[in-house]
This record gives structure tokens, sequence and C-alpha cells, in this order.
């Protein structure tokens, strides 16, 4: 670490007979204890910040994320806040832009003194944001899938990891389908890269051969998929059973199924089966032609508990529209803030280090009629459910894990990091700790 | 070079005030009421680089007439160049702790560095990139653009393809840049912790000088002979090489120092905002670029300097206290400047000099007037 | 040993227990395989309602009481016995409706198609023996033996000798001789689903799995062909897509020269116009609703085109002559009129439906057309025409045309300028506005829906020469179909990275454009 120099020309401003800098210099411990000691909750009030896009292209996906925490704050502060103390909910707007996201994060943290951030959805925004919540050790609550292979203190995944979702579909076509022949496609960005990665191991673990795999990578907001499709098509007529295992993102979706739908490929001949689209994509497609395609997620809205049905109703109520639609990200949003508060009123106190050492071992319910549980690993258990598209836009669960699965953050398919563990319980307290080597690579807390 | 009070003031009020915050920053206890937060000072390091890109854009639309909607591909080019060296000096503090690749080459499963990141482990070879890679581009672009005489809305049309085609190749993620994601997570610049405050402070000081370096040698270029050339090749480009000049090589040279302008101020970007990657070529970043101009006041030199402190300090401010409604404000900000406010903010100070450029008005407006 | 007993008996009464069921029972079970085997056996029964219990179950019509009587749901919602036709009161609510999974839904479509074999109607006949095909189970062959002896239209016919072909070759118990018969009749259909089914049985030992695997490579060799003419027609498609996106530019940028940023969100406008008249005709008129497209054409060009007229009379025409200013001025407009949607609509995207007569594809040979596809290209032609006379021939076009040219002999001439001005901005925003209702039924209807196409359009237009429509159409097409030869040999990035690249190279060398203009106004 450079800390020498740092330290050195600190002490050097501190000869100035400037006091605080040199205890400033003492370095990363006197600099950490000190910002949570602002980050105490001042006034009767507990902040709580959202870092949910408002506009821009993740406007579209992050602002349904930025009302049901709303919704959430509300509800919680109706049943007399935390800790005796109201929530404040602090809402900021990064814009769909990534360098704003760290720089809204600095504020929420440093400026706006917020206990949490609920907040991200892309893995960029979380990656820039990553540093400043480790640098200023605040917590955040990440509640979008995404491709694991990161384990940090300061971030609390509620999320799927890619074996809790993309592994127990492709299983799920192999045995219900008798799929033998794979399409991967995804739009190319780092989730789709690592699922299909891991999936193409998985596959050939199983046998499959390399001809019988095809992947495929379309840019952003591909809205041209008339080629894609008619090869997809033309994959298919090899006589054997085919499914497509879709990573496509966000906007480039309702393209791809209007081209699906009209070039007559139907659930029944080719599968598809998508980690990326929930009830709120549907929202924007007429379903009937794709009725039977599946997807892969934590919760539907269709899920049949008397929790969900409460949920559902509270937020049709909140919205004031009767059409709102739940979705998968949402619930991880309500598991998130409920283990916050959990852990919270575990440690008794807002401050980040003691809240990350309750958070560990919280269990909550969760809306398919479950419990999940936080893990060492910071990331949360969770049910697998295979859903399938009905015509009026929401999902028919065909298929459940029977238990709940525990997320694997490092991957076992990536040779780098096939021996890698993460574990923030104490005495380890790492995020990347090698079994082989027993060594900590990465994430160590000082 | 004479000096007037403008610029002396923006000089002075430039590099003092960044030397006063980080001073504050590094020297007061963080309870005193004179502590200057280290959140200030990382906003304050990302303004003046937006600024250096202002600037940039203004030497070329202001004093060359090239209307560039493509400036951001510069600054990001000279963001990836730092970037790329930023990555280099993780080491085998990455996430893998494999010493020789960056985290998302080890991620995608790649074996050994690609060629073309040999040599960004030296702080000295990525500098020289930053210049190079930016002004090579500006160079080949240019010099193909002006010799066909590709001018006004076309060449603000082509610049937009450049950046937008940039964007697409950066997304990839075979290009070996990091895709989507980019490069970010980085630990230390030139064995300096990247996170630590003295670094920052010491990076927005180190800002401001570059900010007022590029100012002086603008100001330097506009006023010299080779500016004045220049102004005639903005005014009237044909009457210009009526006279005997060659307005392509005037407008190349200056297109190409300003990509250099703009790729050194992407380069200082990326270690203050910790993060690179294919958005900052998105061409409406281009266009806001100009728009900061815009409300500055075009070709003002000074104005650009203003403008993009401006405008981003209101993206800023807007974005945390009207999340729902900051883009009325910002797109209602460039509607009434470029109607109320031709000449933008600076505009609203001072008499005209005989540097700025003219308002617009050719034959067209003219009989508009007449007739409506 | 007495484990032994069990597993027998297991064994014994196994299949029997599934045989001896009902399958009305079964049917009414709530697992996904029992109602799976409800369908094959009541397909198989014989039993007079069985079509039409199984079509209530493929429209999601079937449902069960807990006491396992089917129910069938009526259009209004209520309930008759399913079979004995009697109206039944589900007061309670307890009827739960029977859910089927992917693999009901293809034993569903295979029995549905034998026992459909025998409508009166022969397009039903048609559709019957492609579900029979898709299907090719052995156990069909019967009904199609007894379909077919009856049948006299030549196109059902064929596809039903189709589906029995494909039905024998699936069946490694069938006679050689007929297996071997089977290949040649798949081959001549050539399509997909036929090297499909020939492909299935390739790799089998002996003559048929040679006859087969030479019927592959053959059909093969003939797609192979056809997928150029398809590349060319995605080409052409996409094309269209552009030009639609690019007219109305090509009338405010190409003819006015007013750089129009604000450009996509007349597209978007004209995408959330087909929206709102689609949610207004489903309430008040429903039986109109498959025209909704038709009436959202001229009201798109309307809400477009005014609101064009008014920014032009609020904004634009304050920066004549300033076309730098102007595009400063119309991004920020396209900023607040993106988050002015986003406040009225919401972030996410809105549903357009698609009608019935633009949804799924017809077969041209070995060109699959899809008819939205196909529908937007003539479109796009249709609204270029019209565009091109509208300038040629009408009073107004004249005037749009002479202002264009010479504003002030125009004015001289005694045009109020101001007003054709104004008019012409409204076109070029209406036409906008048209595109907006084509693009809604292939892409988001979203506020970020004009972005994705603003780039796009300007290129298109400055590649085509700006002010020449005629070239608007040629590089549009030219433009789409480059981009999709070069898709799958460089893959979807790469080959838009090329073409852009190729742009750039070409306008650099013709800033002009592919058809400049000629004359007094290049210099202007």
């Amino acid at each position: 670490m450079s800390q020498d120099e740092t330290s050195l020309s600190r002490r050097g401003l501190g000869r100035l007979g400037v006091a605080a800098a040199t205890l400033a210099a003492f370095g990363a411990v006197e600099a950490k204890t000190s910002e949570p000691a602002a980050a105490q909750p001042t006034g009767g009030t507990i902040k709580v910040g959202i870092l949910h896009s408002l506009s821009g292209t993740m406007a579209i996906s992050e602002t349904t994320l930025k009302d049901v925490m709303l919704m959430l704050i509300e509800q919680q502060n109706a049943k007399g806040g935390l800790l005796g103390k109201k929530l404040e909910a602090v809402v900021v707007d990064p814009a769909s832009n990534w360098p704003l996201f760290a720089e809204k994060a600095r504020q929420l943290i440093s400026v706006d003194k917020v206990a949490a951030v609920f907040g991200c959805w892309t893995s960029v925004s979380r990656k820039s944001v990553l540093p400043v919540f480790e640098e200023l050790n605040n917590i955040l609550f990440y509640p979008v899938q995404y491709e694991g292979q990161e384990c940090s203190r300061n971030v609390f995944y509620t999320g799927a990891a890619p074996n809790q979702q993309a592994i127990p579909a492709v299983d799920y076509l192999r045995n219900e389908s008798k799929v033998k022949r794979w399409v991967l496609a995804g739009t190319d960005y780092v989730y789709p890269r690592t699922t299909n990665q891991i999936l193409e191991a998985y596959l050939k673990s199983l046998g499959v051969a390399q001809d019988d795999i095809m992947i495929n990578y379309t840019p952003f907001g591909h809205s041209d998929w008339q080629n894609i499709v008619a090869s997809i098509k033309n994959f298919g007529s090899a006589g054997k059973k085919t499914a497509v295992v879709s990573t496509i993102n966000g906007d480039a979706n309702v393209p791809f199924y209007k081209e699906l739908g009209n070039q007559g490929i139907k659930a029944t001949d080719i599968p598809v089966v998508a980690f990326s689209v929930g009830e709120e994509e549907l929202a924007g497609i007429d379903t009937k032609p794709l009725i039977g395609h599946l997807a892969a997620w934590n919760y539907f809205e269709s899920v049949e508990t008397p929790q969900n049905r409460k949920f559902v109703a509270t937020w049709k109520k909140f919205t004031k529209n009767p059409k709102r639609t739940t979705n998968d990200p949402m619930e991880a949003h309500y598991i998130g803030f409920n283990m916050w508060i959990k852990a919270v009123e575990k440690a008794g106190t807002t401050d980040p280090d003691a809240v990350i050492d309750a958070a560990i071992g919280v269990a909550v319910p969760n809306l398919s009629g479950g419990y999940a549980a936080m893990m060492p690993n910071h990331h949360i258990t969770k049910p697998v459910l295979i859903g399938e598209i009905q015509g009026n836009g929401q999902f028919s669960i065909v298929s459940q894990t029977p238990g709940l699965v525990v997320a694997q953050e490092w991957s076992p398919y990536v040779a780098d990091t096939k021996d890698l563990i993460g574990d923030w319980r104490a005495p380890m307290r790492c995020g990347a700790f090698n079994v082989k080597t027993g060594t900590c690579t990465a994430g160590k807390k000082v | 070079m004479k000096l007037d009070r403008a610029a002396i003031l923006t000089i002075v009020l430039v590099f003092g005030a960044a030397l006063v915050m980080a001073a504050l920053n590094q020297m007061t206890p963080p309870a005193s009421a004179m502590h200057v937060p280290t959140y200030v000072i990382a906003l304050a390091g990302k303004y003046l680089c937006f600024a250096m890109l202002a600037l940039a854009v203004d030497l070329v639309w202001g004093f060359a007439g090239i209307l560039s909607l493509g400036h951001a591909a510069f600054f990001a080019l000279g963001g990836y160049a730092m970037g790329m060296y930023l990555m280099r000096q993780i080491g085998d503090r990455g996430v893998y702790g494999n010493p020789n690749l960056p985290d998302f080459m080890v991620f995608l499963g790649w074996k050994q560095l690609p060629w073309y990141w040999h040599g960004f482990e030296w702080f000295g070879f990525a500098m020289l990139m930053v210049v190079l890679v930016p002004g090579v581009l500006a160079a080949v672009f240019g010099w193909l653009a002006f010799r066909s005489r590709v001018t006004g809305v076309y060449l603000s049309i082509i610049t937009q393809a450049l950046t937008y085609a940039l964007l697409l190749a950066f997304f990839r993620n075979d290009m070996g840049f990091g895709g989507n994601n980019g490069m970010t997570d980085f630990k230390a610049i030139l064995g300096f912790n990247i996170q630590a405050d003295s670094t920052r402070s010491a990076l927005l000081v180190i800002s401001a000088l570059f900010l007022c370096g590029q100012f002086l040698l603008a100001r330097f270029v506009v006023g010299s002979r080779f500016g004045k050339i220049l102004i005639a090749v903005r005014d009237t480009e044909s009457r210009t090489r009526f006279l005997g000049y060659r307005p392509e090589s005037y407008k190349l040279v200056v297109w190409v120092l300003s990509a250099v302008m703009a790729g050194i101020g992407g380069a200082l970007y990326v270690p203050q905002v910790g993060i690179i990657n294919p958005s900052e070529f998105a061409p409406g970043n281009s266009i806001e670029a100009v728009i900061w101009v815009a409300v500055g006041g075009r070709g003002t030199l000074v104005g650009a300097i203003l403008g993009a402190i401006l405008v981003n300090f209101g993206k800023t401010w807007f974005t945390s206290v009207l999340p729902e409604l900051w883009l009325y404000a910002l797109g209602a900000m460039f509607i009434l400047v470029t109607l109320f406010l031709p000449r933008g903010v600076v505009g609203l100070f001072r008499r005209r000099s005989r540097l700025e450029p003219e308002p617009e008005v050719p034959a067209a407006s003219a009989a508009q007037e007449v007739t409506g | 040993m007495l484990r032994l007993l069990a597993l027998l008996l297991l064994l014994l009464c196994g299949p029997l227990v599934a045989h001896a069921d009902d399958p009305l029972a079964e049917l009414a079970s709530g697992s996904f395989d029992t109602v799976r085997q409800g369908v094959e056996d009541l397909a198989q029964s014989g039993n007079p309602n069985a079509a039409k219990i199984l079509s209530a179950l493929q429209n999601g019509q079937l449902y069960y009481l807990p006491d396992h009587t089917l129910l069938i749901q009526a259009d209004d919602g209520s309930y008759a016995n399913a079979i004995t036709g009697k109206a039944v009161s589900d007061d309670d609510a307890e009827a739960r409706s029977v859910r089927i999974n992917n693999s009901i839904r293809s034993v569903l479509d295979a029995a549905l198609g034998s026992l459909r074999l025998f409508d009166p109607n022969p397009s039903v006949r048609l559709n019957a023996a492609g579900a029979v095909f898709d299907a090719h189970q052995p156990a069909a062959i019967p009904a199609l033996d007894r379909a077919l002896a009856k049948e006299t239209d030549s196109a059902v016919k064929t596809r039903m000798q189709q589906a029995r072909a494909a039905a024998v070759l699936s069946d490694p118990g069938a006679a050689q001789d007929a297996r071997l018969a089977a290949v040649p009749v798949l081959r001549a259909r050539g399509d997909e689903a036929a090297r499909g089914v020939l492909a299935s049985v390739a790799d089998q030992p002996g003559p048929v799995g040679a006859a087969a695997k030479a019927a592959v490579a053959s059909i093969d060799r003939v797609l192979q062909l056809w997928s150029l003419a398809q590349s060319v027609y995605y080409g052409i498609s996409l094309g269209s897509v552009l030009l639609l996106a690019a007219a109305g530019l090509a009338i405010t940028f190409g003819v006015m020269g007013v750089i129009n940023m604000a450009h996509g969100e007349m597209v978007m406008l004209g995408a959330y116009t087909t929206f709102v008249v689609q949610q207004v005709m489903h309430a008040y008129v429903p039986s109109l609703y498959g025209g909704s497209l038709l009436v959202a054409i001229p009201m798109a060009f309307l809400v477009a085109g005014l609101i064009g007229v008014v920014i032009e009379r609020s904004l634009i025409r304050w920066l004549y002559g300033r076309p730098l200013e102007t595009l400063l001025a119309t991004w920020g407009l396209s900023l607040v009129l993106q988050q002015v949607v986003r406040s009225l609509f919401g972030a996410d995207n809105r549903n357009v439906t698609t009608p019935d007569w633009m949804s799924g594809a017809t077969q041209l040979g070995g060109l699959t057309l899809t008819w939205n596809r196909t529908y937007i290209i003539l479109f796009a032609f249709l609204v270029m025409a019209a565009l091109m006379a509208a300038l040629r021939y009408t009073p107004l076009g004249l005037r749009m045309r002479a202002v264009t040219q010479n504003r002030r002999m125009a004015a001289a001439m005694g045009i109020r300028t101001p007003w054709i001005d104004a008019l012409t901005f409204g076109l070029g925003s209406g036409v906008a506005g048209i595109a907006g209702v084509a693009l809604s039924q292939i892409d988001n209807v979203s506020p970020n829906l004009g972005q994705g196409y603003i780039i796009d359009s300007f290129m298109v237009v400055v590649f085509g020469g700006v002010g020449n429509l005629w070239g608007t159409t040629l590089g549009a097409l030219t433009l789409g179909i480059v981009n999709k030869f070069l898709e799958p040999i460089a893959g979807a990035v790469l080959g838009k990275i090329v073409v852009l690249v190729l742009l750039i190279l070409f306008v650099q060398r013709n800033p002009r454009g592919m058809f400049p203009l000629k004359g007094r106004a290049v210099e202007a």
C-alpha cells in the first residue's frame, strides 16, 4: 500500500501546526472510525439513501425500485420507525450516468450522512460506487441479479448470483423439455458473458457437444432481430430439441420477443428462458404470441402466498395504480430493507460496522413463503422459480426448487475463482479467501 | 501576449480556489467550520476536467468555426489511456490477485495481456499515449475531413458518427477495454493511494494547473498571427482561401491541439471520479460539452470554463434537490440560453471583443427579418 | 422379498392405474404430469366432448371444482359443466383453472390436431395437419390415413401427406420401405421444419439414415440460396425503418436546414399517440380495435405536426440562419419532451398491441416474410411517395420549394414565408409522428424511443444527400442492406461499427452525400 507516502505528507502538514491533520495521519483506521461517527443519526430521524436512476436509459427499470423503497420506508414509519426514530428517505437521481453514481454515493454518505443506501441496477453502476462505499465505510443493498465474482464487505447482494438463477433453469429445460441443443443469446456485457461462460462449462460437463451450443452477443438496445431470430430457427432445425437461454437485457427484449412471435417460434418448438425479463418488461409487450416462454427468477408476482398478496395489494394502493406490477428486484429490496431493519435493531445502532456484523445470520420472510437468510458471503438464500409467460403478462409458476439455494459468489466454473470463498465473519473477514493457499487475496478488512 | 483583466481574474480564481480548497481540506479538522470536505474536492476536480473539455471545444468552435459533436471521444480516449495505467498500477491487489492481468481479463478467461496493453505500466508511456491517441485520431480524421472540405453541419454529424462508433467499439468485451463496465477500482497513482484525501487534493491542484496552462496556451494561440488567420477561416473560409492561405492546414493544427487538450482533461478526470467506461463516448456527452460553451459564451475561452463549471454545478444541485424535475430545468436552461443569451453568460458582462464570432446571421435569416 | 413384491405390484398397477383412471379426473388433478396423461387419454378415448374440452384447455378456459368436476368458462365468465353443458354457478369461488405447461401444450397441440383433421373447415384442417406434422408422432398415423382418404382439398392433402411422412419417418418400428418413401415427401417440403425431422433420423444406421442425410444436404443447399434473398429482405426491412425515421428529418433538416435534435422525440410522440388511440378505442369502440393503427396514423400526424408548428413558431423561428444554435435549443427541447412523457406515462414501456392482420408471417418460396415488417416496408414507400407528391404537385409544396430556393423572391411574390416555414416544419414533424406509429410495432414504446434513431436518421439524410428525398430513400435502403450483409459476417456490434466507419469515410470523400444538390443552393 502507498500509505507510507501519504502519511508522510500528512505528517509534514501536521508540523505546520494543524493538530487534526496529524490525527488523520494515522491512516485508514482513524479515517474509517471518524466517518461512521458522522454517520450516526442526528436529530430525530435516520436517513436512508435511495440511489436509483430516475432519468436516462435505466429509469425504465429503476424508477420502480425508488417507489418501492419509499413505500417500505413509509410502512416502517407507520410501524413506529426504527430505534424510536423516524426513517427519512434521501432520493437522488444519478441519471443513468456511471460517474454520477459515484458522485451521488459520496454525497449521500458524506453530505447527507445516510445510515445505508439502497440502490444501483447495472453492474457498472455498482462497480462505480463500490470504491466509494469501501472508502467511506457505508452499506449498499444491491437488489438485482448479477454476474457474481464479487464479495465486498460494504455491499449486501440481495439479488441472485448466477447459480441461483441460471443453472436451475437449464436443469428444468433438460429434464422437462428434454432439450439437447442450446442457444446462449445475450447482450454484450459482463452479466451475460459470465453467465454464459458458466453455463457453457456446465453444459459441457453434462456431455453437450460444442456443436450443440451457439453463443450470440448483441449490443445494448439492439432492435433489429430479424436475422438472429432466423439463425436461431435454423439452429433449431437439426432434429434435436433446442432452447434459447436469454440474457438479453432490458430494452432489447421487446423487439426480440416481437420478432420471435412474428417468425412463429412457439414455446413448444423452441422455448426461450430469460433471466432479465420480468413482469415490468412484459408490461410493454403483447404476450399472447409468447405464451409458454419461460423466465427464471426468485420471485414472481403470481406467487400464491398471503405475504405476497398483501405486498401486491399494498403496492397497488401505494402507487394508486391497479395495473402496476411487482417484480423480482422489488422483492430483493423488500428482503434487504427488512434485513437492514433487523440488523440495526440487533446492533442497537445504525453504525455501519456494527450493522455489517449484525446482518450476517439475519433471516426475514421472503414473499414466496420461505425465509431469506443473510449468509457470511453477504448474499442471501433464495428459492429458484421457473415461470411460463401467460397471456395476461404474468407468469405461471411451473417449477420451484425444493429448498433454498445458497449463492456461490465466486464461480466454481471460472479457473481463477474456483478456490475462492467469501466470509465476512470474524475471524476470517475476507471477501476472497483462497482455500487452497490459505490466503486472503482481496477485500481483507484491516 | 497581453492578458486582460478577465483572463488574469480567471487564472487567479481557478488556481487560487483550487489551492485554498485543497489546503483547507488538508489542514483543518473535519469538524471545523472552515473544513472543505473531500466530497467537494472530488466535485471541484471533476468540474475542472470538464472545463478543459469545454475549453477544447471553444477553441475549435469559437475560433475556427468547427462545431465538433464528438469531442467527448477525445476526452474519453485520454481517460482510457490513464485508466489503463491505473489498471496496471493495481498489480496483484486486484480481486483475483493476478499480477499480470486486470481483473476483467481474468474474469473473461483471458490468458495473456493483449499487445496494446504493453507499456502502460510506465507512467511516462501512458502519459505519452494520453496525448498521442487523441492527437493521432484527430489528425487522421481532421486530415480526411478538412482536405475534402467537409464543413458545418456535415462535419458536426460525422463527428457524432465517430463518437458513436467508438462507443459501440468500446462496449465490445472482445476489444479488451473492459466492455460496458470499463475500468474501475483503482488503487494507486504513482504510488500514492488514490483514495487518500491528500491525493485528491493534489489532483485538484494539478487539474487547476493544467486548466490554467491550457487556458494560457489557448489565449496565446488565438492571439497570435495563426489565430487571426483561424478567425478569418471561421468568418469566411472561401475568402481566406482566395487570399492564398490553406484553411485546411490551419484547421487541422487547431483541431489536433484541441483534441489533445480534451485528452489531457480526460486523463485527469479518471483518477478523480474513479471510473472510465464507454458511456463517456455517448453522443449526448459531446453535445452537452458544446452546451457548456454556449452557456458560458462562445469564442471567449473564459466563458467555456465558466459555462462548464456553472452547468455541472447546476446538474449536481438539481439532481439532488429536484431529482424528478431536473431534466426540465436543464432542458429549459439550454433553450433559454440559446434564445436570450446568444453570447452566453460572459456576454452579459462585457462588450464584444474583436475575437468573438459574429452571431451567425447569414442572408436567410436577414430575409426572415424582412418578411417576418 | 416383501420389497420385491411391492415393486412387482407397483409395476403391474402403475400403468393399470393410469389407464383405468378417468381422463377427465386426470385433467382435474392439478399435477402437470397427470394432466398431460389426461390429455393423451382423452384424445384416444373417442369421447365426443374431447375436442371441446381440449380446446377449452388450450384457451385457458378449463376449470375444475374440488370434487373434480370439469367446468368450461364462457367468454362472459360464466361456467358450464364440461360434459353436460349445464350452467354451473361458482358461488364459492372454488373453481380453479387447469394450469398447463409447455409439455402439456405440445401434447395438446398434437391431440387437437388429430381431432380436427376431420373438421368441415379446410383452413382448420390445414392448421390441424400442421400441428400433427410438428408433433410427428406415430400414434397419429391411423387418423391421418382416415383423413387422407376423405380429403378433397389439395393443399390440405399435401400437408397431411407431409405430416404422415414425418410420423412414419420418426417411427423406428415402421417398415423400411415406407420410411424411405417418406424421405422425398419431406425433401419436397424443403423448409426448416422438414429439415429438422430429417436431421433427427440422419444419424441412424442403414439406408433410411443415408437417404435422410442426403435429403438434409440438398435442403441445406436450397436454403442457402434462399438465405441470400432473405438477407436482402432483412436489409430492405431495416432500410425501410431507417427511411421512416429519417423521412421527417429529410424535410426539416434536408429541405429547411433546421438541425432538429428533437426529431426523435416527434417519433416518440407518434408512438405514444398510437398507445393512447389504442387505449381509447379499446375502452369505447372495442369492435373497431383491429383498425386502431389506421386511426393512429392521421392522429399521430396531427399531434406531432401541431407540436411541430408550435415549436417552430415559439422557438425555431428565432434561430433561422443559426443552425448550430438551433441544434442546442432543440437538444434542450428533446430533454424536456422526454421528461414530459416520462411524467405523464411513466418511465416504463407501454404496450402497443399488434393487430392480427399484422401478426405472424407468410411463406414466399423459401422466404419468410413477417407481416409487420412487410407492411412497414410498404408503408415507408407509401409515405415517401406521398411526400414527394405533396412537394411536387400541391400548392403548398410549390410554396415550400419556392421559399427554400429563394426566400426573398418568394416573399416578393406574395407568399407568406413565415407560415410556409411553420407548415413545412409541421409537415416534417407530422411525418416523424407517422414513423412513430410504425416503430411502435417493432420497438419499445418508451420515452427513450426517439434517441435510438436520431443519429441513424441524420446519417441517412447526410448520406443520401441533403435536400433530396430520392437520395434519402436510396441512402436508407443501402445502409439497411449493407448492414444486414455485414451482420452475419462480423456480428451485430462490429457490423454496425463497420457501417459507421464506412459512412464517415464516404462523407469525407463526398461531403454532399450520394446525390448532392447542384446549383446555387450548394454554397448557401
